[in-house]
């Protein structure tokens, strides 16, 4: 079988598995766009992982003031988890310690439909101690909070949906950690484009990729040996002598589709800038198909 | 497209109940049928055909030709649809109205818009006393929807009013968004004595002020509230006048503290 290549990248014959998450959306809006990134990126701090982080959060987009409802500008704000129960406990302390402390912030339902609502406002309204009004405007719930700086403004609910995925993912390997975070980084910059994606690792970028289990009782996740470029040639490796250093993007979406148009552009990106200033491979975690129903195959995201 | 049209043949002689001719009311009624409805409010009896002459059409549109301060319950109940009135009506236009638009080009008289629930009420002219207010023995005004009214309305607009809005772009009469549990008014031209009489909750803007401030509201400051740029957004489509008001810097006056003291007038800050 002839081997795969992109631009001269060569592409593994295999896919990334991913899972079923919970997904839900908020809209933060602030007098200026820095303190809009400014609330968004505190909430979405500490949420890179569920494994111990209760979501995965990230920014999907910045919104111009036309965008919002104050017509202010805004930022939407993805947060994913594996139950209802978790993805609200972690909705309602997040707005509740970072957006609702953030100055001149006001927040809203960032997900129109959805199976499920989840509580924002109408959780959040009781910090008011008794002074919260609620404003139905439309066909929307506003809960008004005094607070030092004038008012908080919380849409009541957002919506949740079932249908999201976590767990989309690309390993891009290279000679050099130079060349592999700078095609990364290609694909992250270009993956941030996609509506309805976060990419909740630092930057979009995980560098140490996790394999499941543990020689540590107790450990449930531990460094995924066959990608770290220093076991090579000492334990079994997934990896060749060419290869220096591995990173992973890891991808969460509103929707199966979502997930596959950002891997596609992604792997777009990484052939773009070739093998000569970025990746010499590209491949995807899975485990053997059997733990997740969404597999993202490389042959048929590439460009 | 057709509409269904009563053209008024002359003066009313008695008050005239015209609850019954709604869309839903007269669907699947025969031009006979609709022509023998009574639509009388005394002993003498009176029929829609006595009364108009009806123009058989579609019933998606429903239009009243000439109008009377005697035509009273006009759009009672409305579920969808329009209903257009070329003149004036009576008592209780559009009241307990659940959707689709009432559109008056004329004046309303009282208690306009009682208790409805959703849709829109259009009202060209004046509205009277008790706007969207409940009738006696009830204890919630108007529940939702919207009212616009191009003139001024009468005392004690948005009497008891729970959720929706009340665009009034004229003048209002004394106690303007008395006992309000909440939603808003918004009232362009000076209203009279004492708005926000009594309310617990709710939003009232007074563009121009009014003759006699609640002496029980506080004032709290002035301010721009990202409350008042959504209530703006969702006014400006019928009043643009009204929504660029909101976004004024507003000195907010909190009250009734007479009562639970969670309302607010809003003034346009000097």
């Amino acid at each position: 079988m002839s081997e795969l290549t992109a631009g001269g990248v060569v592409i593994d014959d295999t896919f990334a598995e991913a899972f079923d998450m919970r997904g839900t959306a908020l809209v933060i809006t602030a007098d200026s766009a820095k303190w809009a990134r400014q609330a968004a990126t505190t909430m979405t701090g500490f949420a890179t992982s569920v494994i111990a982080c209760g979501c995965e959060a990230g920014v999907d987009c910045e919104l111009a003031p036309a965008q919002t409802l104050d017509g202010r500008p805004g930022v939407r704000v993805l947060l994913f988890a594996t139950s209802t129960a978790e993805l609200q406990k972690q909705l309602q302390n997040r707005v509740g310690q970072c957006v609702l402390t953030s100055p001149g912030s006001a927040c809203y339902a960032g997900l129109d439909v959805g199976e499920e609502k989840l509580k924002l406002g109408s959780a959040i309204r009781f910090f008011a101690d008794g002074w919260q009004i609620a404003k139905k405007i439309g066909e929307r719930r506003f809960w008004r909070l005094p607070v030092m700086d004038g008012e908080f403004v919380c849409e009541s609910t957002t919506s949740m949906t079932k249908r999201a995925v976590g767990g989309g993912n690309l390993l891009i390997m290279g000679a050099t950690p130079a060349n592999t975070l700078a095609a990364t980084e290609a694909a992250v910059a270009a993956m941030h484009a996609v509506a309805d994606t976060i990419m909740p690792f630092p930057g979009g970028i995980v560098r140490s990729g996790s394999k499941v289990g543990s020689k540590y009782k107790g450990a449930i996740a531990s460094t995924n040996h066959l990608y770290c470029p220093t076991l090579k040639g000492t334990v079994e490796s997934a990896i060749g002598p060419e290869i220096g250093s591995v990173l992973e993007i890891v991808i969460d979406g509103l929707t199966s589709e979502a997930v596959a148009a950002a891997m596609r552009v992604g792997l777009k990106a990484i052939a773009d800038l070739g093998p000569n200033q970025g990746a010499l491979r590209v491949g995807a975690g899975n485990f053997g198909g059997k733990l997740g129903k969404h597999h993202y195959r490389l042959r048929e995201l590439l460009p | 497209m057709s509409r269904l049209v009563f053209r008024l043949r002359a003066p009313p002689p008695q008050r005239i109940d015209l609850s019954a001719l709604t869309p839903e009311a007269l669907k699947g009624k025969a031009l006979a049928e609709i022509s023998a409805l009574p639509i009388q409010t005394t002993r003498r009896s009176l029929t829609v055909g006595e009364m108009f002459d009806v123009q058989s059409g579609d019933l998606d549109e429903i239009v009243f030709e000439g109008g009377s301060e005697r035509l009273d319950g006009v759009g009672t109940g409305l579920t969808g649809g329009v209903i257009r009135v070329v003149g004036e009506v009576g008592f209780g236009a559009g009241r307990a109205m659940l959707g689709g638009v009432l559109h008056i080009e004329g004046s309303a008289g009282p208690f306009a818009g009682s208790r409805m629930r959703g849709g829109r009420l259009e009202i060209v002219g004046d509205a009277g006393e008790r706007l969207g207010g409940p009738l006696a023995g009830e204890t919630e005004g108007m529940n939702g929807g919207i009212i616009h009214v191009s003139g001024g309305a009468g005392v004690r607009a948005g009497d008891r009013l729970r959720r929706g809005f009340i665009l009034i772009e004229g003048a209002a009469g004394d106690y303007a968004g008395s006992r309000m549990i909440a939603g808003t008014l918004a009232i362009g031209g000076r209203a009279g004595a004492l708005p926000g009489y009594l309310m617990n909750r709710g939003t009232i803007l007074l563009a121009a002020g009014a003759d006699e401030m609640t002496p029980t509201f506080r004032d709290c400051g002035t301010y721009e509230l990202v409350a008042a740029r959504l209530l703006a957004a969702h006014v400006e489509p019928l009043s643009a006048r009204l929504g660029k008001t909101f976004r004024l810097p507003l000195r907010r006056f909190g009250g009734d503290l007479a009562a639970l003291g969670l309302g607010e007038i809003f003034i346009v800050a000097a």
